[in-house]
């Protein structure tokens, strides 16, 4: 190996709006760098290779898999985990919805489904189910079997558009 | 499982990542949007890598049109590629491969590029640009380099780039007038892998027909597309079924493979068919 490559990276971005500065391990997942050593647990570390979505979440405006991007490549990025989208009250209306359709269960997929849903309704149209469902396709729950979360995000969609209506 | 990584670069410009492969000693991998390679690793499929991280480099990301040709950068990621209006006007196959693509969160990090280094038989990308008679363009030590589709795809995994080379762009006609381009694909869930697909793009030269996950390679089948020239399309289907030679494997057997891709193939003529009648 050539000293060009570090196994050790320092780098300097902003997680849910507080700017952070760490020297990871350069195998190092954003999600594992988000839990470990940031304590940010919302977000899930489950399959690991970017099958079940329960690591979902948002950088530089998108979403994507935590697992299947290095902390040492987040260098300069946006991140925002499930922890700062309920802090600034982004997903609060989807949290409630999910409470009040039973929209989860045993909750662990729960913050890659709002993240995934945000990305969703943050094209300011109402989907239709058929178009939940697919972009909502890469998250697993493994209890509500869909419907109950198809009908949260739905319900989020027609409220939404009615008050920009208003 | 945690990846197990030997080291990470970040590449500053091309000549940059192109001195770190050099250096790496055969171990450097090129990560960019890193949804296949960070996928592998993690299940310890490839472990001690070299990581050049090609990310940040300018230039290699969008699309534009030279002439004739459509142009479209290695780092642009398959959302991009979903959006961009000139390769809905220029490529449509390609925005309708988008939809086939994984999920929302893996298009928005994958790379158009990386799809095609990959070379995984069963994705969308390399039948798309095979379908198309794109040109994929290389940069190495010795300077940059094209090659046909046809001749890149070589074998599981394996394509044409050469240690210390990476893939920078593709290139492709541009659509003529009244041309159609369609994907079809059959998958178990939305998406997942294909247990088979295939490109149609009907051209006032002739039909093109490139079948995935139903080979090592994609597959450009010329019998068929020889046989739909001649408006035969039942003759189509089985010189289709000659040219063929998928794999079976715990999600499909090769006779479900090849009856597929019969059936996605009348689908394909239908589309076609239907959206100019």
């Amino acid at each position: 190996m050539t000293e060009a490559f570090r196994d050790r990276i320092d780098i300097a971005l902003t997680v849910n709006g507080e700017p952070v500065e760490a020297r990871v391990p350069a195998g190092r997942h954003l999600i594992d760098f988000l839990r470990l050593d940031l304590g940010l647990t919302g977000a899930h570390a489950s399959c690991e290779h970017g099958v079940c979505g329960a690591c979902t979440i948002r950088v530089d405006g998108e979403s994507v898999r935590g697992c299947l991007m290095l902390a040492a490549q987040a260098d300069g990025a946006d991140v925002w985990t499930v922890e700062g989208l309920s802090d600034t009250g982004a997903v609060r209306d989807l949290q409630q919805a999910f409470v009040e359709r039973n929209a989860l269960q045993c909750g662990f997929c729960t913050p890659g489904m709002l993240v995934a849903a945000e990305e969703l309704l943050s094209r300011g149209t109402v989907p239709s189910r058929t178009e939940i469902r697919e972009h909502l396709s890469g998250n697993y729950c493994r209890c509500t079997g869909y419907e109950a979360i198809v009908d949260a995000v739905e319900g989020v969609a027609i409220a939404r558009a009615g008050k920009g209506a208003a | 499982m945690k990846a197990s990584v030997g080291g990470y670069a970040r590449a500053t410009d091309l000549r940059h990542a192109l001195d770190l492969l050099a250096r790496s000693g055969g171990m450097g991998r090129v990560l960019a949007g890193g949804q296949s390679l960070v996928a592998a690793m993690n299940m310890r499929l490839s472990t001690g890598d070299l990581l050049v991280d090609i990310t940040r480099i300018d230039g290699l990301r969008g699309a534009t049109l030279n002439g004739d040709r459509l142009r479209i950068g290695a780092l642009t990621r398959h959302a991009e590629v979903g959006r961009d209006p000139l390769i809905a006007t220029h490529a449509p196959l390609l925005g309708q491969a988008v939809g086939h693509i994984a999920h929302a969160a893996i298009r928005n990090r994958g790379t158009i590029g990386g799809a095609l280094a990959h070379a995984d038989p069963a994705a969308e990308f390399p039948a798309c640009v095979l379908a198309l008679g794109g040109t994929i363009h290389i940069e190495g030590p010795e300077g940059a380099r094209e090659v046909a589709a046809e001749d890149f795809f070589i074998d599981v995994f394996e394509t044409a780039i050469e240690e210390g080379e990476i893939l920078t762009a593709i290139s492709l006609p541009v659509a003529a007038a009244g041309e159609r381009q369609v994907i079809r694909e059959t998958a178990r869930r939305s998406g997942d892998y294909a247990l088979a697909g295939l490109c149609l793009v009907r051209r006032p030269s002739g039909h093109r027909v490139a079948v995935f996950s139903a080979g090592p390679r994609p597959i450009l089948a010329k019998g068929a597309a020889a046989a739909l020239d001649e408006g035969k399309l039942d003759d189509a289907v089985a010189a289709l079924q000659d040219e063929l030679d998928p794999p079976s494997d715990t999600q499909a057997s090769a006779a479900y493979r090849r009856h597929l891709a019969g059936v996605l193939l009348r689908r394909a003529v239908a589309d076609i068919e239907g959206e100019t009648a």
